[in-house]
């Protein structure tokens, strides 16, 4: 237990230091996913079945193909941005930060006054974390959670689509193939173009413009 | 392995999220760590949840993974609607909210 336990923290902290540092945006997505693919193994050692699975498929499955298309589309790795602009001193404070936050959570995880968090915790009934215990909490004491969690999907659906949408973004001469201009002394006619002109013949042997098509033989058949 | 050891990881986890929203410069990134952060206050949840073998913590992670579908889906959106405004996607030369 504790060996798998290490194994699946040291990867997922290596997803988020990948994160954190992978220059490309899209591979901080891949360490994201890997992080994201350690964490839910970690959420199996919790006895937390359903969360992990559901983890799985929500955020390794949907939410990451989602940060896919739009790394995709905005892109953002063709000129890599510097990671910090020529501002050290923010990097630094930043760092400062950060380990100061750690310290403060450390203080509080170590100092603190429940006994329980230096146990395995208690003996865990079978039904413990499975779909059948968490669909009978959603729906008998947590029903109001649900259901607003529910609502607030819709409304970020709802407004990321009225966020996204096509609205006062590329103007329209843009988006619309720029007309073509021909001048009209260049203009073909009809007759002027060889009568192999798109033909299929014209384009396995290069016959057309230059040369006149071979006249049929009856051998190519026979 | 006993519950402290899933929040000292949960608190690391957090740290580094919370590192890199204030170092990266690209939206996305940002929001990448965003989750991290949100995963790591998932992870927290699940192990008190297990240190008190009742499904509560499980269900408040749930909810949360909800809110963090949402403000992808959110933040995406604007990342989407910059890039079509032709704005820079950087968060230091984003520095006016008018459209």
């Amino acid at each position: 237990m504790a060996f798998f336990f290490f194994l699946f923290a040291i990867v997922a902290l290596a997803g988020a230091v990948g994160v954190v540092v992978l220059r490309n945006p899209f591979y901080c997505v891949l360490a994201l996913v890997v992080h994201l693919i350690a964490l839910a193994l970690l959420f199996l050692l919790l006895e937390a079945q359903f969360v992990a699975v559901a983890q799985i498929i929500v955020y390794a499955g949907a939410v990451m193909v989602l940060y896919v298309f739009v790394v995709a589309y905005v892109g953002g790795g063709d000129k890599p941005a510097p990671l910090w602009r020529a501002t050290a001193r923010q990097r630094a404070l930043a760092i400062v930060f950060g380990i100061a936050v750690f310290v403060e959570l450390m203080i509080a995880v170590l100092g603190t006054s429940l006994k329980a968090l230096d146990t395995h915790g208690p003996h865990v009934t079978v039904g413990y974390g499975s779909p059948g215990e968490i669909g009978a909490l959603l729906l008998n004491r947590f029903l109001l959670p649900f259901e607003l969690a529910s609502f607030l999907l819709l409304v970020a659906a709802v407004g990321a689509v009225a966020l996204a949408g096509r609205r006062g973004g590329i103007p329209e001469d843009e988006i619309l193939a720029p007309e073509r201009t021909v001048d009209p002394s260049h203009r073909l006619s009809p007759s002027a173009m060889p009568a192999s002109a798109g033909s299929m013949a014209e384009g396995v042997a290069g016959y057309g413009v230059t040369q006149p098509l071979p006249a049929p033989s009856d051998e190519v058949l026979t | 392995m006993t519950i402290s050891w899933y929040l000292v990881v949960s608190s690391l986890m957090f740290v580094l999220g919370a590192v890199g929203v204030l170092i990266r410069r690209n939206p996305l990134v940002v929001l990448l760590c965003l989750e991290l952060m949100l995963n790591a206050g998932n992870l927290a949840l699940l192990g008190f949840a297990r240190m008190w073998a009742n499904g509560d913590g499980q269900i408040f992670a749930i909810v949360v993974m909800v809110v963090a579908a949402c403000e992808v889906a959110i933040g995406l959106g604007i990342i989407v609607a910059l890039y079509r405004q032709r704005l820079p996607v950087d968060i230091d030369e984003l520095r006016e909210l008018h459209g």
